[in-house]
C-alpha cells in the first residue's frame, strides 16, 4: 500500500521505520475503508454478521433445533420466516447458522492466506530454483478444478466434521493468493530499503517478516478476503451436497434439508431462499471489501471524479 | 516455440500430479475407505470384479506399491477404468462418455458465451469511465458474483417453473422422448437446458466484465494509447486494436484459473436441476461409494479443464506476440 511507496528514507534504522508503519497502517486501513462506499458497506454487513455470530440468542429467542412449533407454517409475527416441516422456526435457524458459516470463512481464510504467504513470498524472495519448483507447485494447484477435489477428499473422509472441511477448504483455497503475492513480493525484490536492508547483514527470515511483509499488508489482506468469500461459498456447496455435517447448524446445512424436503415444492420456499439470502450476503460483504481494497491498492481503478490520492513523494 | 513447449509441459505435470492425487488419496485415508466399499457390495458383484477393485485400491494384494502405482498409472492411461458398482455392470468408461455430451455442451456454450460477451461488456465500460454503464455494472457484478451458484439454480426454479409454470424443472430431456437426432428431440434438450444455462451464465460473466474493466483501465494509461490518439486513429480502432487487445491478454490467463470455479459451480447446477452431466454424475458416484467412477470423473473434469487452458494457451499466443519470441 502507500506505506511502502511513501518509505524513500529506507536507510533508517529499522526499528522507528517499523514502529511508524504499524501505526500508520491501522490508521490508514480505517481511513480507507471509511472514505469508501463499497468498503462502508462490506464493513457494515460483516459487523452485523459477527454480532449475530456472537450473540445469536440476543436476535433470535426460539430454540432453533427444537422441533416443536406447527409444521411447514406460513410466515407470521411469532415465526417471521415461517417453520421447516419438522417444526422449526427458520428464522431462528438462520440467525444461529451464521456463527459456523462464517467461523469456517474465517478460520479457513486465514490459513489459507498464511500458507499463500509463506509460499508465495518465499519462492519470490529466494528465487532461483526454489522459486520454479514452488511456482510450479502453486500453477498446478491453481489448474486442478477445486471443487471436484473437495468433493473426492470429503468422500473419501466420510463425516469428518468441520476440521476436515477446513483443511480441505485450505488446501484448494491457497493457490491464487500465492501468486499474486509471489508477483507483489517479485516487484518489491530490488527496492532500495530491501538492499539496505540486505547490507545491513539482516537474516533472510527477519527481512521477509519485518520488512517485505509490512509493505504488502493491503495484498494480504485482500488475499484473506478472497479466500474467504471463497470457503464461504464452497463450503455452503458441500454441506448442500450432504458432505458436511447434517447435524450442525450452519446455511449450507439448512439448505441441504430444505432441498432433501423439496421445500420449494411443498410450499416452505423461505426455508430455501433465505439461507441463499444469508450466503450472498456475507459472501458480498468480503467481496466488497475485497473490491474496495483493490481501489485502495490500486489508485487507477478508483471512481473518475474524486480527488486523487496522495501524490507519491 | 519454447513458450508453447513449457506449456505442454505444464499440461503433462498437472495431468501426472492429478493422476497421482487419485492413486495416493484413498491409501492417505485412515481405514482404507475403499474396504468398507467392497464390504458393500461383497456378493452382489462378480468376484473378478471384486478382485480387480482390490487391486485398484490397494486392498489384499502382495504388490509393492510402487508396482500398484505403475499398473495404475498403465490401467488409467489405457482406459481401463474399471466397472462402475452404480451401474454394475457397464464399464466406467462407457457411463462417463455417455453423460460427457451434456456437461461439454451446456458448459461449454455458457463458458465461451460469458467469456465473450462479459469481455465485450468490461471493454465498453471501462472505455466509457463514468458513464451510465460503467457506474452501474461493477457494483452490480461484484455483488452477484459473490452468489452461491447452486442457491441461483433454486431461485431460478423458483421463480420459473413453480411460480410461472414455464420451462421444465429438471432433467436434460422429457421421459417421453426418443433420443435421437430429430428436431422435436433438439428442441426438446435446448428447451430444458434454458434455465441451468442462463443460471450458469448469469453467475459466471460476473468475473469476467470486472477483471476486462479493471484491465482495460490500466491498459489505456498506456503510452501506446496515447500514441494512437495522437496519431488521430479512430476511437473504434483504438478501442478495439490497441487497448482491447492488450487488456485481454491477462483476462485470457484468467480464463484458465476462472474455468475451475465454473466447471465446479456447472457441478452444483446440475445437481439441482438433475442435469445428466457429468457433475451430477459425480455427485451419484460419491452418494453411492462408487470410487471407481468418481476417480474416474475427477480425472476427467481436470483433463477438460487442462485441455481448454491449453487451448487458451495457444490463443495467447497468437495474441501477444511477446510470447512467441525465444526469450
Amino acid at each position: 500500500m502507500s506505506t511502502g511507496v511513501l518509505a524513500p528514507d529506507s536507510g533508517l534504522a529499522g526499528h522507528s521505520r517499523r514502529g511508524r508503519l504499524r501505526a500508520g497502517a491501522g490508521a490508514n486501513l480505517l481511513r480507507a475503508i471509511l472514505s469508501n462506499h463499497k468498503a462502508t458497506a462490506g464493513a457494515l454487513l460483516l459487523l452485523i454478521f459477527i454480532f449475530f455470530a456472537a450473540f445469536p440468542g440476543v436476535v433470535a429467542h426460539d430454540n432453533p433445533q427444537a422441533e416443536i412449533y406447527a409444521r411447514a407454517a406460513a410466515p407470521s409475527a411469532k415465526h417471521l420466516l415461517g417453520t421447516t416441516t419438522y417444526g422449526q422456526d427458520i428464522f431462528s435457524q438462520l440467525i444461529w447458522s451464521t456463527r459456523e458459516s462464517l467461523l469456517i470463512a474465517v478460520i479457513a481464510g486465514a490459513l489459507a492466506t498464511v500458507l499463500s504467504v509463506l509460499i508465495g513470498v518465499s519462492a519470490a524472495y529466494l528465487g532461483g530454483t526454489t522459486d520454479s519448483a514452488l511456482s510450479l507447485f502453486t500453477d498446478v494447484f491453481l489448474v486442478i478444478p477445486a471443487f471436484p477435489l473437495i468433493v473426492v477428499i470429503a468422500a473419501y473422509a466420510k463425516n469428518g466434521g468441520d476440521a476436515i472441511l477446513i483443511a480441505v477448504l485450505v488446501v484448494t483455497g491457497w493457490s491464487y493468493g500465492a501468486r499474486q503475492l509471489r508477483a507483489q513480493a517479485l516487484s518489491l525484490r530490488n527496492r532500495d530499503f530491501l538492499v539496505a536492508a540486505r547490507l545491513r547483514g539482516e537474516r533472510r527470515w527477519r527481512i521477509i517478516v519485518f520488512e517485505i511483509l509490512p509493505t504488502m499488508t493491503s495484498l494480504i489482506v485482500a488475499n484473506f478476503l478472497g479466500a474467504a468469500l471463497y470457503s464461504v461459498l464452497a463450503a455452503a456447496g458441500l454441506q448442500f451436497i450432504g458432505l458436511g455435517n447434517p447435524n450442525t447448524m450452519s446455511w449450507g446445512t439448512m439448505l441441504y434439508w430444505a432441498q432433501n424436503n423439496e421445500a420449494l415444492q411443498i410450499g416452505t420456499p423461505l426455508w430455501a431462499v433465505m439461507p441463499g439470502v444469508a450466503l450472498a450476503l456475507l459472501g458480498g460483504a468480503f467481496s466488497l471489501l475485497n473490491y474496495a481494497f483493490d481501489e485502495i491498492g490500486n489508485p487507477a481503478l478508483r471512481p473518475v471524479g474524486r480527488k486523487r490520492g496522495r501524490r507519491r513523494s | 516455440m519454447s513458450y508453447a513447449l513449457r506449456r505442454l509441459g505444464f499440461f503433462v505435470v498437472t495431468l501426472w500430479v492429478a493422476l497421482t492425487i487419485n492413486f495416493a488419496l484413498p491409501r492417505l485415508m485412515p481405514g482404507n475407505p475403499a474396504i468398507a466399499m467392497m464390504a458393500r457390495f461383497r456378493g452382489r458383484v462378480n468376484g473378478n470384479v471384486l478382485k480387480a477393485l482390490e487391486i485398484a485400491f490397494g486392498v489384499n494384494t502382495k504388490q509393492g506399491l510402487i508396482s500398484q502405482y505403475f499398473s495404475y498409472l498403465g490401467n488409467t492411461l489405457t482406459g481401463h477404468f474399471g466397472i462402475s458398482l452404480t451401474f454394475y455392470p457397464d464399464p466406467v468408461s462407457q457411463v462417463v462418455f455417455s453423460a460427457l455430451p451434456w456437461t461439454l455442451g451446456i458448459v461449454g456454450v455458457t463458458t465461451v458465451l460469458a467469456f465473450l460477451l462479459g469481455t465485450l461488456v468490461g471493454m465498453t465500460s471501462g472505455w466509457r469511465r463514468g458513464s451510465m454503464l460503467d457506474s452501474v455494472l461493477p457494483p452490480v457484478f461484484v455483488i452477484t458474483s459473490a452468489f452461491p451458484y447452486f442457491w441461483i439454480a433454486l431461485l431460478a426454479i423458483l421463480l420459473f417453473p413453480i411460480t410461472l409454470h414455464v420451462l421444465p424443472i429438471g432433467f436434460g430431456y422429457s421421459n417421453t422422448d426418443t433420443i435421437g437426432w430429430t428436431w422435436h428431440f433438439v428442441g426438446d434438450v435446448i428447451y430444458h437446458a434454458v434455465l441451468p444455462a442462463c443460471t450458469i451464465l448469469v453467475t459466471s460473466i460476473g468475473g469476467w466484465i470486472l477483471t476486462m474493466r479493471n484491465n482495460m483501465i490500466t491498459t489505456l494509461s498506456e503510452d501506446y494509447v496515447r500514441m494512437a490518439r495522437a496519431k488521430g486513429l479512430s476511437p473504434m480502432r483504438i478501442m478495439f486494436d490497441y487497448a482491447g487487445r492488450n487488456a485481454i491478454l491477462p483476462n485470457l490467463t484468467g480464463f484458465a484459473m476462472s474455468l475451475g470455479f465454473v466447471v465446479s459451480g456447472a457441478i452444483l447446477v446440475e445437481y439441482v436441476f438433475s442435469y445428466p452431466g457429468v457433475g451430477f454424475l459425480l455427485l451419484q458416484a460419491v452418494q453411492n461409494e462408487d470410487y471407481p467412477l468418481m476417480q474416474t470423473l475427477f480425472l476427467l473434469i481436470t483433463v477438460a479443464v487442462l485441455v481448454a487452458i491449453l487451448v487458451m494457451d495457444f490463443v495467447t499466443m497468437l495474441l501477444d506476440p511477446r510470447t512467441r519470441s525465444d526469450q
